[in-house]
């Protein structure tokens, strides 16, 4: 299960990279929540320039089996969608914290990254406890 | 939770499991992509031991099947099995299942998991004054799906079966790999295949031998998606205690002329005035997926319902059942399904989905 050190990770299994010289945070979700999904087929995202607060319903994925919701870890604005997943939603499967990204967002509060998201190492205690419920 | 003979089996083999209406059950192996694409062009291998069998025996027998079932049990030959509906006097399902006649007056039945209890229960209460032996013998058997055009081929080396000239819809008492077995070429994907019904001791070992051989392992997501492409129903879904045959679309199972049985009178009139709504395939033209119970509305009414939908992995698609008024149940026929809130449109198209080349 890989879990980059330098991403930032919500309970609800998105990532945020934070390019702190930018502002801006690119968003996906996990490895282990594309495991957990299995086959992604489908992915929906908002237009760039919506408005998010954190925990905003950002998107949603389907795989084959079932759709889940996608949601903002952080407040922003949507700069950019990333679009090869209209043609390629398989990505989000084989390079989630690559080529699988979903959103880059503009961040408005930046403190919202240490005091809404876990670490690297919280959350992998995290998926430990939420995988042996 | 409840587990088959199969369950160690598939912890071993890496499957990831999920509660299955009270069945601890293999969702997926591999990816439910790679394992429908199995099917489709090899071989893939699911175990269907959840499933139930019950035994028929006596004078009655037959006569019982008749009363509680819609399609002609009096026209199944010895060896051969026949899809049915059992159904109640409103003409809704208790259940779809298959019966099997060994030769007059023994048959079997294999029915839903999740509907064991229930269907035992109707048969039973229908038993009362009739000279028939009903079993439930649904803890006797493992039942493992081979299913794809390479079925034959891999199969054959190991069974004293000879599986050309079985047709489909037929079956054999016989071994497999030296396991006593019935071999069914039946299955629920739309493709070649046989349902082998074994000792549950046995089961571990033919399992492993028949991936040896080159079966994928295949789990219930994929078993899903087979089965939608080839619009074949599924219980809990497409057709309930709700349903009727006529409405699901499934006409070709309804007899009125076999004599009196559960319902009959419903579908009669039905057949005269036409459903008031019909089970239709559809695939979507905007972007998205309608899944089950999402309603399809026109304007702010709503119309009908969504009752399976997925993506197809054969044909790369949206596409999905929803009952619709009959008007509008027309292939070409353009609807709205609210998809999270959303009015997506859909169109009916023609099915099955997907037919094998033969």
């Amino acid at each position: 299960m890989s879990i980059p050190l330098d991403s930032k990770y919500a309970k609800s299994h998105e990532y945020v990279h934070f390019d702190d010289k930018e502002g801006v945070g690119t968003i996906g979700i996990t490895d282990y929540a594309q495991k957990e999904l299995g086959d992604v087929v489908f992915v929906e995202l908002p237009q760039v320039g919506t408005q998010l607060e954190a925990g905003d319903e950002l998107g949603s994925i389907e795989s084959v089996k079932a759709v889940s919701e996608l949601f903002s870890p952080v407040s922003g604005e949507v700069v950019e969608i990333n679009d090869a997943l209209t043609d390629k939603p398989e990505l989000v499967n084989t390079d989630p914290y690559g080529d699988g990204w979903m959103v880059r967002i503009r961040v408005t509060d930046p403190t919202e990254m240490d005091e809404l998201l876990m670490n690297a190492e919280e959350y992998e205690e995290y998926i430990q406890t939420e995988a042996g419920h | 939770m409840k587990k088959t003979p199969l369950n160690a089996t598939h912890h071993e083999l890496g499957a990831k499991m999920v509660d299955f209406g009270g069945w601890e059950m293999p969702v997926q192996y591999s990816g439910i992509l790679e394992e429908h694409e199995a099917v489709r062009t090899g071989a893939g291998l699911f175990d269907v031991s959840h499933m139930g069998e019950f035994t028929f025996r006596g004078p009655d027998a037959l006569k019982m099947l008749q009363s509680t079932t819609c399609n002609d049990v009096s026209k199944i030959v010895d060896g051969r099995a026949q899809y049915n509906g059992l159904l109640y006097p409103t003409a809704t399902f208790v259940d779809d299942l298959l019966v099997y006649k060994n030769a007059d007056n023994d048959y079997f039945a294999v029915v839903n998991a999740g509907n064991i209890d229930k269907d035992f229960e109707w048969f039973s209460e229908v038993a009362k004054g009739m000279e028939v032996e009903l079993v439930n013998r649904s803890d006797d058997y493992a039942l493992l799906a081979l299913q794809g055009p390479r079925s034959v081929e891999l199969l054959q080396p190991h069974t004293d079966v000879e599986l050309s000239p079985l047709k489909y819809y037929a079956f054999a008492n016989g071994t497999v790999d030296g396991a006593k077995a019935i071999l069914s070429r039946t299955g629920y994907t739309g493709e070649d295949g046989f349902e082998i019904f074994l000792d549950p001791g046995d089961a571990p070992r033919i399992m492993k031998k028949l991936i040896e051989l080159g079966a994928r392992p295949c789990g219930l997501g994929a078993r899903d998606t087979l089965r939608l492409e080839a619009k074949m129903a599924l219980y809990g879904n497409d057709i309930d205690h709700t349903t009727t045959p006529l409405e699901a679309d499934l006409g070709w199972i309804v007899k009125l002329e076999k004599g009196e049985f559960n319902g009959r009178d419903v579908l009669q009139r039905e057949k005269s005035e036409g459903p008031r709504r019909k089970l239709v395939g559809f695939e979507m033209v905007d972007r998205g997926i309608a899944r089950h119970g999402y309603p399809v509305v026109d304007g702010s009414e709503e119309i009908g319902v969504v009752t399976s939908g997925t993506h197809s992995p054969t044909l790369k698609k949206a596409l999905g059942l929803a009952y619709l008024p009959l008007d509008k149940s027309a292939p070409g026929t353009e609807f709205m399904v609210l998809i999270r809130g959303k009015e997506t449109r859909a169109r009916v198209v023609p099915t099955p989905f997907y037919k094998r080349a033969k």
